[in-house]
């Protein structure tokens, strides 16, 4: 066959494939129209009688059959485009120097943050700093930690839990009522309250870690809403909906900060700003954060660590090996509650009050969904996801501009979910092992070499 | 025959009863000490049940299994030991344990019995190398004070550590993986990951090596060095085998003693000769009833 014969084959081919494709677009539009015949042409209204009215939407209709008609038919284009034949890449391996790249990429990291709330204030001043220093710094520290608390359950020791909020609420209301009836100071408070959180962590650990895969998850999911019912409902404690207001604020290591002598922009001789409270705050919250990735790293290394992640792998091994499997989940499970404890702890020293809504379903949600984007196991993955996802909640809120375009009325903080559902689509399309898709060994004889997501197995419970 | 004479397990009565299917019925063997111990049988004949209640992850619906660690257990011992509520006991010719009162994990780390699958079970996620740390986990665990130092970085910890490291590389060395100790272990060929699941459970310092079809899988060179490498654990790591294997070539060359079941039954105990020329095995393998063996034999030429 000679060249001009096969170009003309083909355009043939592309001739009779575009009637198909226009005919499968008709067919879909088609069943559109079927299917928003009833319920989208004819919009049911009442008036103040009562009468109910027809109001027919023949346009409506129409817009979105033709939707559907371009849609698929740019679809079907797309897919039948000439496929153009790429050489195979074979990926190179890694040289030693990217290696120090990410140790370097680490500590850029750790000074941006250290510097991060110094810098902001002496650029933007108290009142403009106060913004990022809190809505962004501290939101997304306290979800770094809780995802890297998270991380030890779900990442490391393959545990789906779906009711991590749990934790954090007992630890927030740990503090909440410890400082509040008996007036003891936060640094006390917080290893109680981690104390307690782990407690609870055994407590729920000890009935549930028979069952497996969603069996787990379901109970996990149970036993969040259980603590925040408990919550609400056992008013004569935890004042139910109405929470408890006036918990003691942070002091910076017993000087309060105040403006009255005796403060702590008074006893350092600054002049008295509500920033300053707020700077602590994120020092403290990244101290914690920090803590709770230094040990998570550390135990990784340590035998506790490998048996978490060969519990992942194959329990029925773990076992014939000799590793008390329910031993390992129970210290997964009370590790990961601890540090869920001492974020809660974290968070209603800093907001003064807390209530039962702020531990509702969507935040263990945003939490899990945190953990997985990052890519489970990964900490670094777990902190870039928190920083997307907290840190792109927050910037919806002040996409002020968008108020010009679709009305006074619009907020786009609202389409949050939407948002965050397609990105998800999209990177479970792209990236489905997360952001960070490879797992580092905890040891090496001779090279460290990542070992793929493909291999690695994320855990039946 | 030294299983009769110096049993490291011993197996009296062991029932097996899912439902209405009996998988084991009444089966009693004994397994001697540093001996290759063979459990034969046609496909569904219940030796994978066997293996699964001497290493506790069945619960024997009857029956008893006796671990004698060191020495040879007095029958009066044994007896002691059931009447007890216990599951272990210290007596003058070693410690003596009551496998079927035992969970799997302990039946590993106390009574030191380890075991392979028949389908291949590695963290394949993870290193060749961590794959055999995690075998050191209850020394390693003792030795990080439950944790405790090994965050404090403990220099008695580190140097456990160390110790575990240069008794994975010795068994690297062994299975010929020392190259690929940094590769996770699900990139192996399958050859390779059947020993280094060997090497894994060695790594446990088993008195009984239990391996459930080693052999499944491999080409006849593969199959050669397992022979090897297994009368090499035999001999010089004081660890007895018992294993379950279809392929005659390695259970007649290596095999000090065969057990046969069929149907859940044992039909036949000896030596591998002895088991090769009992009728009743030969049937169970050909499938015809015990009177029409010579006729099918004739008919075959065997």
């Amino acid at each position: 066959m000679t060249v001009e014969a096969q170009k003309l084959a083909t355009a043939g081919a592309v001739g009779a494939g575009t009637a198909t494709m226009v005919k499968d677009a008709f067919l879909a539009a088609l069943l559109t129209f079927g299917l928003c015949f009833p319920v989208v042409l004819f919009h049911a209204e009442s008036d103040n009688d009562g009468n109910l009215y027809l109001i027919p939407r023949p346009l409506l209709v129409a817009i979105m059959c033709g939707l559907v008609f371009v849609g698929r038919l740019s679809v079907s284009l797309y897919q039948a485009r000439p496929k153009v034949d790429r050489p195979t890449v074979v990926a190179a391996p890694k040289p030693a120097s990217l290696r120090y790249l990410n140790r370097y990429i680490s500590l850029v990291g750790l000074v941006f943050l250290f510097a991060f709330p110094i810098v902001t204030l002496w650029w933007l001043g108290p009142a403009g700093s106060l913004k990022w220093i809190n809505n962004y710094g501290v939101q997304i520290l306290i979800y770094v930690m809780l995802g890297w608390g998270l991380n030890i359950v779900v990442g490391l020791a393959g545990l789906l839990d779906l009711g991590y909020v749990a934790f954090y609420a007992v630890g927030a209301y740990s503090y909440a009522l410890l400082a509040t009836t008996f007036g003891l100071s936060f640094w006390i408070c917080l290893p109680l309250a981690g104390i307690l959180s782990a407690f609870w962590g055994i407590i729920l650990g000890f009935p549930v870690l028979r069952l497996r895969g969603d069996y787990l998850a379901i109970v996990t999911l149970a036993f969040g809403e259980i603590i925040r019912m408990i919550l609400i409902n056992w008013v004569p404690v935890t004042g139910g909906y109405a929470g408890i207001a006036s918990i003691p604020k942070v002091t910076f290591f017993g000087i309060p900060f105040a403006d009255a002598p005796g403060g702590f922009a008074d006893t350092f001789g600054l002049e008295y700003s509500p920033i300053h409270r707020t700077i602590f705050l994120f020092y403290l919250i990244l101290c914690l954060a920090l803590l709770t990735n230094f040990v998570t790293m550390r135990l990784r290394r340590l035998p506790i660590g490998r048996a978490w992640e060969a519990l992942r792998e194959d329990e029925i091994a773990c076992r014939s090996l000799g590793i008390n499997t329910r031993n390992t989940k129970l210290t997964a499970f009370a590790l990961g509650a601890l540090f869920g404890g001492f974020a809660g702890s974290f968070f209603s020293v800093r907001q003064g009050f807390v209530s039962p809504e702020s531990f509702t379903f969507i935040e263990s949600a945003t939490i899990l969904a945190i953990v997985v984007l990052g890519g489970m196991g990964s900490q670094i993955g777990v902190a870039l996801a928190a920083v997307v996802m907290i840190g792109g909640t927050e910037i919806l809120r002040e996409m002020e501009w968008t108020k010009q375009i679709f009305g006074a009325e619009f907020d786009p903080a609202q389409y949050r979910m939407l948002i965050f559902g397609m990105g998800m689509v999209i990177m479970m399309v792209l990236r489905p092992r997360g952001l960070v898709s490879t797992r580092e060994p905890s040891i090496f004889l001779k090279e460290k070499k990542a070992v793929s997501g493909d291999l690695v197995k994320e855990g039946h419970g | 025959m030294r299983w009769q004479t110096n049993p490291l397990l011993t197996v009296e009565h062991l029932s097996m009863r899912f439902g209405g299917l009996v998988a084991v019925n009444d089966l009693s063997f004994q397994a001697g000490r540093g001996d290759i111990t063979a459990l034969i049988g046609p496909n569904g004949a219940g030796k994978t049940t066997v293996f699964n209640c001497v290493t506790g992850f069945y619960k024997p619906t009857e029956g008893r299994l006796a671990l004698a660690r060191e020495g040879v257990a007095a029958q009066a011992d044994i007896e002691a030991l059931t009447r007890a509520p216990s599951r272990s006991v210290k007596t003058q010719s070693g410690e003596l344990f009551l496998l079927e009162r035992m969970p799997g994990h302990e039946i590993a780390w106390r009574a030191k019995v380890a075991r392979t699958f028949q389908n291949i079970r590695l963290f394949q996620g993870m290193t060749v190398l961590e794959n055999l740390l995690v075998a050191h986990h209850n020394p390693l665990m003792l030795a990080s004070g439950f944790t405790v130092l090994g965050v404090l970085g403990a220099p008695s910890y580190r140097a456990r550590e160390a110790e575990a490291i240069e008794r994975a590389k010795y068994w690297l060395d062994k299975i010929g993986l020392i190259d690929r100790a940094d590769d996770p272990a699900g990139e192996l060929p399958y050859g390779a990951q059947r020993r280094l699941e060997i090497a894994r459970a060695m790594c446990t310092d088993p008195i009984l090596l239990c391996l459930d079809e080693p052999a499944a899988g491999l080409n006849p060179r593969e199959s050669a060095d397992l022979n090897t490498l297994l009368n090499a654990i035999r001999d010089t790591h004081n660890t007895s085998i018992l294993l379950i294997e279809h392929d005659m070539s390695v259970v007649m060359q290596i095999s000090d003693h065969i057990v046969v079941l069929d149907y859940g039954i044992k039909i036949s105990d000896g030596t591998p000769k002895e088991v090769r020329d009992d009728p009743k095995v030969i049937a169970a393998y050909l499938g015809v009833a015990d009177e029409e063996v010579e006729s099918v034999e004739a008919e075959i030429g065997a």
